[in-house]
Formats: C-alpha cells, sequence, structure tokens
C-alpha cells in the first residue's frame, strides 16, 4: 500500500503554500499530487510556481502528479490546461474528458481522477486503453461495487481515504455568495477559509463545507480503520487530502498503519485528535456518506 | 439543413409525451421504469408497451422521440443498460442520450446507426470533452450543463461540429450535472447511480412548535414559518446557516427560464432547447409546450421582433417551482 498526498484543494497564501509543500518533502507519502483543481481565479501560485514545486519534490524522492481543474469553462481554462498535459515531464490527473482527450492525444500515461466517472468495467478498460496507469474511483462508490472492478493489468487503484469529500462543483462561487459579492469580484475571500466554510443545518449540525465553486462535506471521510477491506478491494494507493493544520501527523497515522505499526482498529483515536471535524465512512459501506460506523464491516460482495 | 431551436420536452409518462406532442414539441425524451435514467421516481416512466405506444404516437405526427439513458452502469449491471440501448434501437428510436462512455463504445459497436446524444450527466462543458465524444463515438449532439454563460457557450459552439442543446426551462440544477453527489452524501442514493435526487423515499415532514420542518434522511433542509409555502426539500435548495447566517446558501428554489435569451440561442445556432420536468404532469408539459412553441415560433419569424410576450410569464409562473425564474449561469452575475 502507498500513500499519496492529494491537490490541495483550498486556497492558501503564496508563503503558507510553500511551507506545506516544503514540509511534505520530508513527510512518509509515495507521491504528491500539485496544482490548483477547483477555481481558475486562485492564483497565489502560478503554473510555473507548481512546476519549481514539483522539481523539488521530485528531487526529495516523490512521484509528482500535476492534477488539473475539474470544472472547465473558459478558453483560458483550457490554455492552462494544455500546459499542464504537454509538459512533458510529470504525469497528469485528468479530471475531466477535455483533459483525456488532451493526454490521449500527447500518448503519454495519466491518473484517471476521481470527476471521470468511472463506475463500470468497459469505462475502466477505455481509460486505460488511452493511457490511464491509475485511476481513482467516484468518491461515492461502495466497496462491493470496487471489489466487483476487473481493473485491468498494469492499472492501480487509489482510493479517496481520507479528508473532506469534493462533492461537487459549480458555476457559481457560494462563497462570495455569501460575501454576497460577484464571482468576478470575489476579493478572494477563499483566502480567510483555508479549511473551507461550515454550512449547517438550522439547528446547527455540521453538513457541508463551502470551498468556492466546490462543495464538501464538513465530516472527513475516514477509511483508516478499514484498511484489510481495502488491501481486499485492490486498492493499492490511499489519498491523503490536505487539511491546513495537522496535515504531517495526519500523514504518520497512515504511514504507522500500513506498515504494521498501528492496529487499524486503533487508528479512528489517533485521528480523531487530528481532524478538523466528525468523520464518516459511510460511502464505503454503500450508505449516506456521512454515516459513521466503523464497528460494521463492508461487504466486499454483492 | 442543421437542426436549429428544436424544441425537446419531457415524458414521463404516456400522457405527457400526448401533451407535448400536441402541443408543438419536436422531439420528446423519456426513460425506462428503472435506475438507467436520472428521473427514476416510482410511478414515473415508460414500460415496453407504454414507449411502443408513445413511438406510434410521436412519429405517426412526424416528432421524435429520445431515449434518457443517463445514468453510470454499475460492475454486475451493466447488461441493463446494455440492452435499454438495444430496445431502443429496435424501437427505432431518434437517438438515445448517454453519459458513460463504455456504454457510448457498446452502442457504436452494435448499432452503429443508431443516433448518439451526450447526456448533460456527462459533465462536457468544453469543446475538448465534446470533441472527446465525438471523435470516439461519433455523438451528433451535446446537452450542456447548466454552468456556461452564453459567451462561454459560443466559444462551444465555434468549435465542435457537434449540435448543442441548452436547457430551456423548469428546475435548476446549480451545481455540474454528473458531478453532483450531495444526494448520495445525505440519503445514499446518487442521480449517477441510482437516477435520483435528494429521493422521496428519504423525505420526512414534521409540524413543530418552530414550523413545518422538512428532513432528508433526517438532514433538517428547511424549516418554514406558517405564512411560508413549503416546497419539497431538494437539498440544494435548503436554507442552512454559515457564520451565524440563514440564507438559501446553494441557491434559492427558483426556476431556469431562458425565454429572453432565445435570440441569441437563435444566433448562436443552438440546435434544441431542453425543457426539464419527466416528473411533472401532463398538464404542465401542455402549459410548458405550448408557450415555448409559441416563443420559438415567434424567433424563427423574426428575431430581431422578438419580444418575451408577458401572457407567457403568466402562463409559465402558474407551473414553476417556487414561482421564482432566473437565467441561471447564461447570465454572468448569477455566479
Amino acid at each position: 500500500m502507498k500513500l499519496s498526498l492529494g491537490p490541495l484543494l483550498y486556497y492558501w497564501s503564496r508563503e503558507d503554500t510553500f511551507a506545506f509543500y516544503e514540509a511534505a518533502a520530508g513527510w512518509p507519502v509515495d507521491a504528491v499530487y500539485l496544482g490548483e483543481t477547483v477555481c481558475s481565479r486562485r492564483h497565489t501560485l502560478r503554473l510555473p510556481d507548481w512546476f519549481s514545486l514539483a522539481e523539488k519534490l521530485a528531487a526529495a524522492g516523490k512521484a509528482v502528479v500535476l492534477s488539473s481543474q475539474a470544472l472547465i469553462e473558459s478558453e483560458s481554462d483550457l490554455k492552462q490546461l494544455r500546459k499542464i498535459a504537454r509538459n512533458g515531464r510529470f504525469l497528469v490527473e485528468a479530471n475531466d474528458f477535455g483533459a483525456v482527450r488532451l493526454l490521449a492525444e500527447a500518448g503519454v500515461p495519466f491518473v484517471a481522477g476521481p470527476t471521470l466517472n468511472a463506475y463500470n468495467p468497459d469505462t475502466l478498460a477505455l481509460l486505460h486503453e488511452l493511457g490511464a496507469v491509475r485511476w481513482v474511483p467516484p468518491v461515492e462508490m461502495p466497496a462491493r461495487m470496487l471489489a466487483a472492478m476487473p481493473v485491468p493489468a498494469g492499472m492501480a487503484t487509489e482510493l479517496f481515504a481520507y479528508g473532506r469529500l469534493p462533492l461537487a462543483f459549480s458555476a457559481r462561487c457560494f462563497t462570495a455568495r455569501h460575501y454576497n459579492l460577484q464571482k468576478d469580484d470575489c476579493q478572494f475571500k477563499c483566502l480567510d477559509h483555508p479549511d473551507g466554510l461550515t454550512l449547517r443545518t438550522r439547528e446547527g449540525a455540521a453538513f457541508l463545507t463551502l470551498n468556492g465553486i466546490q462543495t464538501q462535506s464538513a465530516r472527513i471521510y475516514s477509511l483508516a480503520h478499514r484498511l484489510d477491506e481495502l488491501r481486499a478491494a485492490g486498492v493499492t494507493w490511499l489519498r491523503l487530502s490536505p487539511q491546513s493544520q495537522r496535515m504531517a501527523q495526519v500523514v504518520a497515522v497512515f504511514h504507522e498503519l500500513i506498515t504494521g505499526t498501528l492496529a487499524p482498529a486503533e487508528a479512528p483515536a489517533r485521528l480523531a485528535r487530528l481532524m478538523p471535524g466528525e468523520p464518516c465512512d459511510g460511502y464505503w459501506l454503500g450508505q449516506a456518506g456521512l454515516d459513521w460506523q466503523p464497528e460494521r464491516a463492508a461487504a466486499l460482495q454483492s | 439543413m442543421p437542426a436549429l431551436l428544436e424544441l425537446i420536452c419531457p415524458a414521463g409518462s404516456l400522457p405527457a409525451l400526448k401533451a407535448a406532442v400536441d402541443g408543438g414539441a419536436d422531439g420528446v425524451y423519456l426513460g425506462f421504469k428503472n435506475n438507467t435514467n436520472a428521473r427514476n421516481f416510482s410511478g414515473l416512466n415508460f414500460d415496453d408497451a407504454a414507449i411502443a405506444a408513445g413511438v406510434d404516437y410521436a412519429h405517426g405526427k412526424g416528432r421524435k422521440v429520445l431515449l434518457a439513458l443517463n445514468t453510470y452502469p454499475q460492475p454486475g449491471e451493466v447488461a441493463r443498460w446494455q440492452q435499454a440501448v438495444d430496445r431502443a434501437a429496435e424501437l427505432k428510436l431518434d437517438a438515445v442520450i448517454l453519459a458513460d462512455p463504455g456504454l457510448m463504445a457498446y452502442a457504436v459497436k452494435r448499432h452503429p446507426d443508431l443516433r448518439l446524444h451526450l447526456s448533460v450527466q456527462g459533465s462536457a462543458t468544453s469543446y475538448e470533452a465534446i470533441n472527446f465524444y465525438r471523435e470516439r463515438f461519433n455523438i451528433q449532439r451535446a446537452v450542456l450543463p447548466r454552468v456556461l454563460s452564453l459567451a462561454q457557450v459560443e466559444t462551444v459552439a465555434s468549435n465542435t461540429e457537434v449540435e448543442l442543446e441548452l436547457f430551456g426551462f423548469g428546475g435548476l440544477c446549480v451545481m455540474v450535472e454528473g458531478r453532483c453527489l450531495l444526494s448520495s452524501y445525505a440519503t445514499g442514493d446518487s442521480p449517477n447511480t441510482c437516477g435520483v435526487c435528494s429521493p422521496a423515499h428519504a423525505v420526512r415532514w414534521q409540524q413543530t412548535p418552530k414550523g413545518m420542518e422538512s428532513r432528508l434522511n433526517g438532514v433538517l433542509i428547511d424549516r418554514y414559518a406558517d405564512d411560508e409555502k413549503a416546497g419539497y426539500p431538494t437539498l440544494c435548495k435548503g436554507r442552512f446557516e454559515v457564520q451565524g447566517e440563514t440564507y438559501y446558501a446553494l441557491e434559492e428554489p427558483t426556476s431556469l427560464n431562458t425565454l429572453a435569451l432565445l435570440p441569441e440561442m437563435a444566433r448562436l445556432g443552438i440546435a434544441a432547447i431542453k425543457i426539464e420536468g419527466r416528473q411533472r404532469s401532463p398538464a404542465y408539459v401542455a402549459q410548458v409546450t405550448g408557450v415555448w412553441r409559441a416563443a420559438i415560433d415567434a424567433v424563427k419569424r423574426d428575431a430581431e421582433a422578438y419580444r418575451v410576450e408577458p401572457a407567457w410569464h403568466s402562463q409559465l409562473d402558474r407551473v414553476s417551482e417556487g414561482s421564482m425564474h432566473t437565467l441561471g449561469a447564461y447570465y454572468r452575475p448569477w455566479k
């Protein structure tokens, strides 16, 4: 089992972003995903900055993957996407079929990201044929569906295993909307919310997280206690999604877990102190994503 | 001549299909009674006999019938979607509306003459994505997610041979279709896998001292004062609290209405306008189809003289969700 540090989904200052990845260079993760995947207005790091970070992390021994935007709207989004697809050096994560087209055309291997909606063997085989060497299932995919997927030889399965779940994308920016601002004049309010903006029900329950045009879960998806089920379902990479605080400790817990020095049953107590919210694991069980039933075993067969 | 502003109307039942055809729809779209389509609601959709009758009726009047197969097939059940494609070919339907590339590959191989449309659930928002489906599967038309401004639609239109279909009226998804998992996060059922959003089986209403409450699988979606009209708890259209402020944090309960944009859509060469609402009644379909038929005829007659008639608005207001209208993402400040 390998660990990857997923793309940074939030918008941080330039200093904080560089500091985060400088630290990450020393963490026990095998791969690091870099780049802006959520909003084209975010620019504290430009593409050349991401490329230089990529070089530094590669020099530190990390397998670097350049991730790409999930929602492509404008010609300038496409320009950015083409530069990433044709970078000629690093593996790219495609999060849209426009990216798949460009990568297949360039004839380079790629990672098929979670928003490509590979829900069945035929689509997965097609992605493999087009050059995907690794795939990330849709985050809602339950254990029994994943276990039933025949994964092509030479293709690895990476699962979103820790962090707030990216649930939806919109043309609308919900952070700007909260501040009664137009998206085109958002004043970069995302910078004030390094782990997003919590949306609560009218009775105070934390339900969702507003992160610009992306809507995430308020709960933290965590499958650390399910390491044996993950292995049985064919998962070989665990994706850990960045949070602004205590990420190093989160990575350490997962590292102890996959190297066998931490028992899976003990992971929830360790992680509870490190999470910026309550945990959930419902998607893996085939239930509502927000459910948390750590004691319950996932069905690995239909 | 390429298609221009075809009116494509929803048919959740045979009576709705007839209402659409009688009201002047150029085409209707419908689904089977299972999770192969994104309106998998009980009491809705077509069994084999109904679909055959519907095809006879529509084709008899020279109108098209499109089959929505726009959910994602899942391991062990792929055959259900493939059989639906086979059935569409047997029934000589005018097109199938697909979201899943694997299913498109099957359709092209087995039924090379069957016309393919890319569903809005395929989340293709750029010409690069649309041209991917064109090159691989020869799709003839793409339904665009309700996220692009008209200027962005124009860029797409000028960079692809694929016909474009835009949503014109009805329930408004604020999220990119095909990339929204809010429903499964709260209830376990998503549009992608189950063909439902905020499913009825998860809905509970309860009168409380604080007002009428609507819940989805226990999650409070909204609470209504006595003088407020309670709406269906579609997850993204509830009132929530963010930093101490309670409001429609994602979207108001509005309907999309783009009547005012028709001349611009004609100028861009948009092939078809889609009306949302397979879950709505035949009376709704009749009302909406009639108004849109009149509007499209008017714009085709003389785009410069085209004006939205006040009577059209009042007729649509009577059937709209929340009685409020928006231009949605087509109008940039909405974002």
